[in-house]
């Protein structure tokens, strides 16, 4: 390696962005050369000074609530329920300001955080543990505790793990079949989860029971998956899938019939 | 992609990285309201624009906007002056020239001189230097990503790293100079 050629990666070299060959080839040249070595040195020096000195200028409490009104005008509804929520504010009154600063931003980050903090409702946070449980039972591989295609066996391996029966249906003649059944933790509290399969989908039925009113089937999507919530009879039905939302629909239909023939 | 959803995805993806769009633009700009418009109208276009994101590297991808607002911003305005040429700052020799324009007095006060030195040194700096060094050195950016923001070969944002480096070594030890004699 000449020296135009060494002097042109010295950066990358100072960076960690070379190759190993480069660096290597580079390096070689660099114990040879007092140039590059003062060269060295000198961006060493001005990369320290930039990472320790240099201003970092942040957005202020004041700004980051004009911004959140702008883009509120954005949204296509006018429901205050979707303000946004700019959690980082947090990570300010934790160390982002200065000392002098607190005192006098103190007033603008209660009135901002008050109004941007603003706690998903209960409706999303259920959503989010839901697509998190879904995703974790694929991961774990750990979709099924009692593994049966038979309603049958899976209905009884309920019995005396919850305080109320799941109704099971077999949905196999509409082209879901009944994988098995497992125990998991929701809303603060055990549930029951049925798991169907639809070709190479698997769906993860949630069932508890239900304090409010019947409800008729809602779609709503989280992170790539689809869910669909129903109420009936006094039970909450939630289930979640990266089956296309209409097919989760005519489940949660088939699920619905299943549960009044019974 | 439904309303609620994309928002929920702005929200996760592109939000959080506010003071980063916001520390580029205060280096590329010269004050914080020139900054606040450009990071404000950043966001406005990174919203509308939401669907052609698929889920890369959101600080790169909003930095990216910040930038091309900027530089739409900076062409209508060229008569201000934005690119202080690198040699008239060494013969002007004078530090002062570099100031800007939301400095208030005690934040001259509370910042150190070596501070105040280097930030000014940094400002001098030819402005497609400075945004590669801010983006690196306050950023923490790769190479791979600072490429991507500015559209240009990795090979040319070391380089152009390498030279900036050097420049801003210049302007200090001539600063230096201008303090020593004073």
């Amino acid at each position: 390696m000449n020296h135009q050629q060494a002097e042109n990666l010295l950066a990358g070299y100072i960076d960690q962005e070379l190759s190993l060959s480069e660096a290597a080839d580079f390096e070689q040249h660099l114990n040879s050369c007092v140039e590059c070595q003062i060269e060295y040195k000198e961006q060493a020096h001005v990369i320290s000074l930039l990472k320790s000195n240099a201003a970092y200028f942040e957005a202020t409490p004041q700004f980051a609530k004009r911004l959140a009104a702008s883009l509120q005008r954005e949204l296509p509804s006018k429901d205050a329920k979707n303000s946004w929520n700019f959690d980082w504010l947090q990570t300010w009154l934790g160390n982002g300001l200065s000392k002098g600063a607190i005192i006098s931003s103190l007033a603008a980050i209660v009135l901002s955080t008050s109004l941007f903090l603003a706690t998903p409702s209960a409706q999303q946070r259920l959503t989010e543990e839901l697509t998190a449980s879904h995703v974790r039972s694929l991961l774990a591989d750990h979709l099924s505790d009692v593994i049966s295609t038979d309603q049958h066996t899976v209905k009884p391996w309920f019995n005396g793990k919850l305080d109320y029966a799941p109704p099971t249906v077999d949905l196999t003649k509409v082209g879901y079949s009944m994988e098995g059944g497992r125990l998991d933790y929701i809303n603060a509290r055990t549930v029951a989860v049925i798991v169907y399969r639809h070709n190479k989908h698997p769906i993860n039925l949630y069932v508890w029971p239900s304090a409010g009113s019947d409800s008729a089937v809602q779609v709503s999507s989280h992170h790539g998956y689809n869910l669909v919530h129903w109420a009936v009879s006094g039970m909450n039905y939630w289930a979640i899938s990266d089956l296309e939302a209409g097919k989760l629909v005519s489940f949660a239909n088939s699920i619905n019939d299943g549960i009044k023939e019974n | 992609m439904s309303d609620q959803l994309k928002q929920l995805r702005f929200q996760a993806t592109i939000l959080p990285h506010l003071n980063a769009a916001y520390n580029l633009a205060r280096w590329l700009t010269h004050g914080h309201a020139e900054a606040e418009d450009i990071v404000q109208e950043a966001y406005l276009r990174a919203f509308k624009f939401f669907d052609g994101f698929h889920g890369e590297d959101g600080r790169v991808w909003l930095l990216g906007i910040v930038r091309n607002t900027f530089y739409t911003w900076y062409q209508q305005n060229k008569t201000q002056n934005q690119h202080t040429p690198f040699e008239e700052d060494l013969h002007g020799a004078n530090t002062e020239i570099f100031k800007s324009d939301d400095d208030n007095p005690e934040q001259i006060m509370m910042q150190k001189d070596s501070q105040r030195v280097l930030n000014n040194a940094l400002r001098a700096l030819p402005i497609e230097f400075r945004e590669v060094m801010v983006m690196r050195e306050l950023e923490d950016l790769s190479y791979k990503q600072i490429a991507a923001i500015v559209q240009i070969p990795m090979g040319t944002v070391m380089s152009r790293l390498g030279r900036g480096r050097k420049q801003l070594a210049t302007i200090l030890a001539a600063s230096a100079e201008i303090e020593g004699r004073k």
